[in-house]
């Protein structure tokens, strides 16, 4: 895990959680940071923009997409594969 | 109090344009949802909706009205000429004074907006065409209806997201009823399948990139579609002094807010609506034969409106239907379209099918017409409409 990927990712969530970067831990759920489902489109949003990928999402089923939301752990694992581009999945 | 009916419809929308061709898609099942095709379409993640193809605005309209008139507009100057050629009117009848419009729309000349951007953005011009505001205003098409039909009583547009249409038939027969009108065109129009447009859905991740499935397990969410519909609605005793054919009357109107979520509905301010529109109908939940859903196919609005109608109805609810799988979700126009198949289901005894219905979901316990059309004595129809922005409007119709 890159530490600079997992700061920038726990600091746009924990500006969408209205949490200081400290409090946001990786085994936190969304729910557990008071996320809806409003701040969780601003997150993706967010990381997309700052990392310049394009994440899979459809708020519709949340669970069926390969983008793991399930915590702030899985965020950052996801986060990390999109930008490793699918190579990198592959391999 | 005054009674009104309504005496004229008429449509234009991805499945048809005109009456007859889209209750006859709606009776065999047919979808209008397809590739889209539009500028820029493979920079978008969504590229299927149900579009007016083949539109030639050039064969419809004078070309120096044209330049004046958003696509929004135009599908709302075809549909009322259908509804007022099958309220047999040429004119308005009586007192002009005493005629108005209301009409729903949610992103009003959308479509000018995309191209005036478009040209000072993207092409880096200076200038865009003379006539982007008033093509754009969200009142354009509600006005243009009064210079093609002398209507001279009160008239506006009225935004309230995918509940607009059925807010402007409401606040129309409210007029009537009340004695402030003796007629009014009333419905809705839309349209917002441009690059623009759909970047902006595209963002809220509520839209499907592979179909429309209201209600059924599995689904994937909404399918935006275009166009519009536009009703003649008159007072009764007038409509039935000059012979009109009356197609259904409207009995019942309610609205109602959340005053909750700006995007998650509500079951409590939608079962709000639904009652308070039987209760303004005097009618009991019973005597329901159908309801056309808001049903967007999202996992959220489904859910939520299954649990209002069952709230509303009980454990033996009417059938239900989503006719947005065959139309597409036309925003401030939907409930217009919709309300063509409540008039569907009253005079033809056809209830329109939920298409795309793939297996039922546990969350959404309602007969929804699944796939095919259906043969049902209905005499008393409720169409649905519940607003991001939690805004909620409620219709219920009879048979004339």
């Amino acid at each position: 895990m890159r530490p600079d990927v997992q700061d920038q990712i726990i600091s746009i969530i924990a500006r969408e959680a209205v949490l200081e970067p400290a409090e946001v831990r990786p085994e936190m759920t969304l729910e557990e940071l008071g996320l809806d489902s409003l701040g969780l489109v601003e997150m993706i949003f967010a990381i997309e923009e700052t990392f310049g990928v394009s994440v899979p999402f459809n708020a519709n089923e949340p669970t069926q997409t390969d983008f793991d939301v399930s915590s702030v752990g899985a965020i950052v694992r996801a986060v990390e594969r999109l930008i490793a581009g699918p190579a990198a999945a592959v391999a | 109090m005054r009674r009104v009916v309504i005496t004229g419809a008429g449509t234009v929308n991805a499945l048809a344009r005109d009456l007859p061709g889209t209750l006859a898609a709606m009776a065999e099942g047919r979808s209008g949802i397809g590739p889209l095709d539009l500028p820029d379409v493979e920079r978008l993640s969504i590229r299927i909706g149900a579009q007016v193809t083949g539109w030639e605005p050039e064969a419809l309209f004078d070309r120096t009205k044209l330049s004046l008139y958003d696509r929004f507009t135009q599908f709302a100057l075809v549909a009322a000429g259908e509804a007022m050629a099958q309220a047999g009117l040429a004119a308005v009848p009586g007192d002009p004074v005493r005629w108005g419009c209301v009409m729903g729309t949610a992103g009003g000349g959308n479509g000018t907006v995309n191209d005036a951007f478009r040209a000072v953005f993207a092409e880096g011009k200076n200038r865009v065409h003379p006539f982007t505001v008033p093509r754009l205003m969200n009142n354009a098409a509600a006005s243009h209806l009064t210079m093609a039909w002398g209507l001279m009583g009160p008239a506006f547009s009225v935004a309230t997201a995918c509940a607009s249409s059925n807010h402007a038939i409401g606040l129309a027969f409210q007029m009537i009823r009340a004695g402030m009108a003796d007629g009014m065109l009333a419905g809705g129009s839309e349209s917002m399948l441009n690059f623009g447009g759909l970047k902006a859905w595209e963002g809220l991740r509520v839209m499907s990139p592979e179909g429309c499935h209201p209600f059924s397990l599995g689904r994937t969410g909404m399918v935006q579609g275009e166009g519009a519909a536009v009703f003649v609605l008159e007072e009764y005793e007038a409509a039935r002094a000059r012979g009109a054919e009356i197609l259904a009357e409207i009995r019942g109107f309610a609205m109602t807010s959340d005053a909750g979520d700006i995007v998650m509905p509500s079951v409590e301010g939608a079962t709000r609506a639904m009652r308070g529109a039987l209760a303004d109908a005097g009618i009991a939940p019973a005597e329901v034969g159908y309801i056309n859903a808001h049903g967007t196919g999202t996992a959220a609005n489904d859910r939520t409106e299954a649990a209002a109608i069952r709230t509303v109805f009980g454990d033996a609810p009417p059938p239900v239907s989503s006719t947005k799988a065959a139309h597409g979700h036309c925003i401030g126009a939907t409930g217009a379209v919709e309300l063509l198949a409540c008039l569907l289901a009253l005079r033809d005894g056809v209830l329109a099918p939920t298409l795309g219905f793939q297996a039922p979901d546990p969350d959404c316990p309602l007969d929804v017409v699944p796939n095919v059309a259906r043969t049902a004595e209905v005499s008393v129809a409720m169409s649905n409409a519940f607003a991001f922005g939690g805004l909620n409007a409620v219709l219920v119709l009879s048979r004339a």
